[in-house]
């Protein structure tokens, strides 16, 4: 392998660290106006690092749902980085502790920045690179955005709870796409706000993963897994 | 709680990481666990966002949350990074309160 393809990938990798750790800085800000304090915050991007599930547990914290289901909640989310292990297993040829390591970094970049190389080494590589730059860049934001977020007054005041939105919305729309997903996300709207009035806050997001389970159950393409491509994180489309 | 909370999210997620990297494919790679897992976050951030921007404790109301969607929709359109997208949002609906 030539030395300007090593460099490159390299490159990449640390660019998207770059453009990932970025909204880390709102993950902190949100989870401090959330009330978690500043090292609950870091420590969900220490030991959580699925920035998906993060910012599920937060919001379901700040709309005053249960921690129990926040967690529930960031859980289902993180199910996704199990089918990305199964594309990157044979691609990267880890065993014992070097693949347990390599677990953690399992996420939407890392994924979307190894499943195109050609070669095991190139694949490595780019699974690192881009891996160890976000884990890196993503934990010093959070950082920042914590200590932030708590020399702030009122959050409200800064529209913070709205930002929480605009940042699910952000993580959403690389995947509506296609028409079975936008079915998907509308009627899960239509269940969660159906159930708000009804059940204790944090249910509604729970029961609208039943309707990913029945569609996934009635649709019939052949091999669904998505892995994001390397377009949607030069954009709106971060979902780590 | 909340440590505890923290612990168990990290310790579950960390779990379905590894399971993908160890497991032998044949065992999840089934279509529906396909089709189920990848359609959870679809179905779970869009029930996120509903919830986030129209729910008020129990009840349903509509508020400077509503405009700050609005605007992040616009600035998605015009494929503006993830951290624009969050303070615009949260830009419209400080300045709509203010109004």
């Amino acid at each position: 392998m030539q030395d300007p393809v090593r460099a490159r990938i390299v490159r990449e990798g640390v660019t998207v660290g770059v453009a990932t750790g970025a909204y880390g800085i709102s993950f902190g800000a949100i989870a401090v106006a959330a009330g978690l304090d500043v090292w609950q915050a870091c420590a969900l991007s220490l030991l959580v690092f699925t920035g998906a599930s993060q910012f599920a547990l937060v919001g379901v914290l700040a709309s005053g749902g249960a921690p129990v289901a926040g967690a529930a909640t960031a859980l289902l989310l993180g199910l996704r980085n199990g089918l990305y292990g199964l594309r990157l297993a044979p691609m990267l040829g880890w065993s014992g502790w070097r693949r347990a390591g390599a677990a953690h970094l399992v996420i939407d970049e890392s994924t979307a920045m190894t499943v195109n190389r050609e070669s095991r080494s190139t694949a490595r590589l780019g699974f690192l690179s881009t891996g160890l730059s976000v884990f890196v860049l993503w934990n010093l934001s959070t950082l920042v955005g914590a200590l932030a977020g708590r020399s702030i007054g009122d959050p409200r005041d800064y529209g913070l709870d709205a930002a929480v939105g605009g940042a699910f919305l952000a993580l959403l729309w690389p995947r509506l796409r296609t028409r079975t997903n936008q079915v998907v996300a509308v009627l899960a709207v239509a269940v969660a706000l159906g159930l708000v009035p009804i059940t204790p806050a944090g249910l509604p997001v729970l029961a609208a993963a039943l309707v990913a389970v029945v569609v996934g159950l009635v649709d019939r393409r052949p091999d669904p897994t998505e892995v994001p491509g390397p377009d949607d994180l030069a954009t709106g489309g971060h979902h780590a | 709680m909340m440590w505890l909370v923290i612990l168990g999210t990290a310790a579950g997620c960390y779990v379905v990481k590894l399971a993908g990297l160890s497991v032998p494919a044949r065992v999840l790679d089934h279509p529906v666990v396909e089709r189920v897992a990848d359609l959870l976050p679809v179905a779970m951030l869009a029930a996120l966002i509903g919830v986030q921007v129209f729910a008020e404790g129990q009840s349903l109301t509509v508020d400077a949350r509503l405009l700050g969607l609005g605007a992040a929709v616009v600035a998605l359109l015009l494929r503006a990074p993830f951290i624009v997208v969050v303070v615009v949002a949260a830009g419209v609906a400080a300045v709509a309160r203010l109004l």
